[in-house]
């Protein structure tokens, strides 16, 4: 009986499956699992419903740094997939692969696609551009920093949930009253060196790095330790030790309390929404990411976190047709509006985002087009395009440790930037020795 | 006179020991040999090109000061470890051993944490003493003892030792438990009817009876701390605050998983190796020689 079931499972799963003999199969590997995973599956099969040629075969690979060690690992043992997802830092070691991938602007062009690039939002498409303006990458998840306020907090210490947060100034007025009315956490905040570092150097227009935040160059240096970036870190350094900004950890650890109602602000990805709509019990809003008041040039613009799909070298020109047409099916106007809805990323082409607000998604979910606005309120420049370093993740490590130091009061803002900017350095010039 | 036992001819043997010899030389000599290799070169992470760069590996290596802490962090880690998992289950071990009735379902219950992986043992920790919602957290805090392993380097060195030590101590109980056993009563009862109490038979004959048994310990768990820790690590502090917690191992997981630099953490994996055969030597030259067998 049981093998009965097995063998009459079998034959109809090779029925079912006879006709993709004639498909070409593309394979997919990504970095997300839940419910992202959820979605991205949707798309692969809704992709794989629309036409008959191609079948995509998508596979998680772990984690952002896992699903990357799973593509270098592939290409070395030549077995890699067509289309990799790469985190937004680990970009400069797929630019600098240049025998591994095959740029997307290239695969277009090659399989005879439509495909306009100038369709994406300049702030996402400038992260995978290069200084040519040709597309490396496709842009596919696309988040930037917001601030998210817990208002039934503000309102139990007596301010008013819709009083202004727009500059550090004033969220540093509310802190001293939340502090005062006996709040245990004013503030916290998911991915420190992304947010209070990287996009307030881009948001308040200084460099991060020389030579345009490194997409000039490899022979870029690490410049973080400037005035505007070390009067930041002081200010939270300072907040940290009167107990008004509180660490709760490197990644998005600080997210489970903003959303079990610990934490009254809480700087995090737009991206965080669809967790904080599930799970808060309380009255939230979204507010654009706080400036300093009396820096030249803020607010500019922020910048992304995220990933894009590389397309991997050494596939046959039958299979690069069909990812072609599976990364045009991904950036068309009804699917990113979808993406962008469901999870709070950013729509990355203009189309979507105006898609989303003639369907009333905007209306109905107030605050959750302020990160758009936010990131395209100005032409990024120089220092606010992104950024395009080496070994960036490991940098970014460097950062983590250098901020706890100031954030357990062990270092001055200033010595502790210092210090990230030597050994950042450092990495970058071994990148630079690996890439020659 | 001992007694061998001998093969003739060379072909038998040598076939006996080919499982072994082969085992050896595919996951053993095969991938060190590799990683000697590398150290001397930086390549991309794609194995697109090779840089030759000789000892230059080592000579950054060396001259970090960051790497040179990792050592010192390392060998507190690795004796702070060492000595509580052991100390624990010897003291576990003698109390089981002078238990008469019930000795089966204790035993059994303090080897139960061998079983769990050390990156499970680590969540299992990291929960109880999670900041927000750690069970231990809460009563420490009801104590007036604020803890924040997430910033306080002390309290995260402590965190991931108990954790490491924690599985080994069922281990290392085993061990201990069955080497009292094989004890002679009567040396012990003799000692008792001479007048020795309890503190002076275990000083003077217990502990020197034990030391094959202590050695060998000795030896596993310093290669435990230095190697297996690494989930424990990994799931409660990947290596910090600041880098309170990165031993070597883990130096060696980010430099090359995490920052595709595979020349520096193959240099570090040679490293590595050297320390571990040298303390190996240092084991068996210096503490062997007085272990009583």
């Amino acid at each position: 009986m049981k093998l009965r079931s097995f063998f009459s499972t079998a034959v109809s799963a090779i029925v079912i499956a006879a006709p993709a003999v004639a498909q070409t199969q593309i394979d997919f590997w990504h970095a997300f699992t839940g419910r992202l995973g959820d979605l991205v599956a949707e798309q692969v099969a809704a992709f794989n419903a629309g036409q008959s040629d191609y079948v995509v075969v998508a596979n998680n690979k772990g984690n952002y740094s896992e699903t990357l060690n799973a593509g270098i690992a592939a290409f070395r043992a030549d077995e890699q997939p067509d289309i990799l997802m790469v985190f937004e830092v680990g970009t400069a070691t797929m630019m600098a692969a240049k025998g591994a991938i095959k740029p997307v602007y290239q695969v277009m062009a090659d399989a005879g696609a439509a495909f306009d690039p100038d369709a994406f939002i300049g702030a996402v498409k400038g992260y995978y551009t290069s200084t040519e303006g040709e597309m490396l990458s496709l842009p596919f998840n696309s988040s930037t920093p917001v601030l998210w306020v817990n208002r039934d907090a503000l309102k139990a210490a007596g301010i008013d949930p819709d009083t202004d947060l727009s500059t550090w100034q004033k969220v540093g007025a509310v802190l001293d009253q939340l502090k005062a009315a006996g709040h245990t956490c004013p503030l916290t905040t998911a991915w420190q060196s992304w947010i209070h570092l990287e996009n307030l150097s881009a948001y308040h227009n200084v460099p991060f790095a020389t030579k345009d935040n490194g997409f000039g160059g490899l022979d870029t240096e690490l410049v973080l330790n400037g005035p505007v970036q070390v009067a930041h870190i002081q200010a939270m350094g300072d907040w940290a030790r009167d107990g008004k900004f509180v660490y709760k950890g490197r990644r998005n650890e600080g997210g489970a309390d903003f959303r079990a109602g610990t934490c009254a602000l809480f700087t995090e990805s737009s991206a965080g929404y669809a967790g904080i709509k599930t799970e808060a019990q309380f009255d939230f809003a979204v507010r654009p990411l706080p400036y300093w008041e009396g820096v030249a040039g803020a607010p500019q613009n922020t910048i992304i976190g995220g990933a894009s799909l590389w397309v991997m070298a050494g596939q046959t020109p039958e299979e690069y047709k069909g990812v072609a047409a599976f990364l045009n099916f991904l950036s068309s106007p009804e699917i990113q509006a979808k993406w962008h809805q469901d999870t709070g990323y950013l729509p990355i082409t203009a189309t979507a985002a105006d898609l989303t607000r003639a369907q009333g998604f905007y209306d109905a979910n107030p605050g959750t087009d302020i990160a758009v606005e936010q990131m395209t309120a100005n032409v990024p420049t120089g220092n606010s395009k992104g950024l395009r370093l080496g070994s960036f993740d490991q940098i970014r490590s460097i950062i983590d440790e250098e901020l706890e130091a100031v954030w357990a009061g062990d270092k001055t803002a200033q010595a502790a930037l210092d210090s990230a900017v030597e050994r950042g350095n450092e990495l970058l010039r071994r990148f630079e020795a690996a890439n020659r | 006179m001992e007694k061998r036992v001998s093969f003739k001819g060379v072909l038998l043997p040598l076939l006996l020991v080919l499982p072994q010899l082969v085992v050896t030389a595919v996951f053993f000599f095969y991938p060190a040999g590799q990683a000697i290799w590398q150290s001397l070169f930086i390549p991309d992470p794609f194995g697109l090109s090779m840089q030759w760069v000789g000892l230059g590996n080592f000579d950054y290596l060396l001259s970090n000061r960051y790497y040179r802490a990792s050592f010192a962090t390392t060998a507190v880690f690795s004796i702070l470890v060492t000595s509580v998992s052991m100390g624990v289950a010897l003291f576990l071990a003698v109390l089981a051993d002078r238990l008469i009735r019930g000795s089966g379902v204790y035993r059994t219950l303090l080897i139960w944490p061998y079983a769990v992986a050390p990156a499970v043992a680590g969540v299992l920790w990291m929960f109880m003493f999670n900041t927000r919602v750690g069970v231990v957290t809460w009563y420490l805090g009801l104590l007036g003892y604020d803890w924040n392993h997430v910033l306080n380097e002390g309290e995260a060195m402590g965190l991931v030792v108990a954790a490491s030590a924690w599985g080994r101590i069922s281990y290392n109980f085993l061990f201990f438990l069955a080497g009292l056993q094989a004890i002679p009563r009567s040396v012990i009862e003799a000692a008792a009817i001479d007048g020795a109490r309890f503190w002076t038979r275990f000083r003077t004959m217990v502990f020197p009876l034990l030391s094959p048994t202590t050695f060998f310990l000795l030896v596993v768990n310093i290669v435990y701390a230095f190697f297996e820790t690494f989930g424990v690590i990994h799931t409660i502090t990947s290596g910090g605050p600041q880098q309170a917690t990165t031993i070597l191992v883990y130096k060696v997981y980010a430099d090359g998983f995490v920052g595709q630099d595979l020349g520096s953490s193959s240099a570090q994996s040679v490293i590595l190796l050297v320390l571990v055969s040298l303390l190996t030597v240092v084991q068996f030259r210096f503490i062997e020689r007085r272990v009583h067998y």
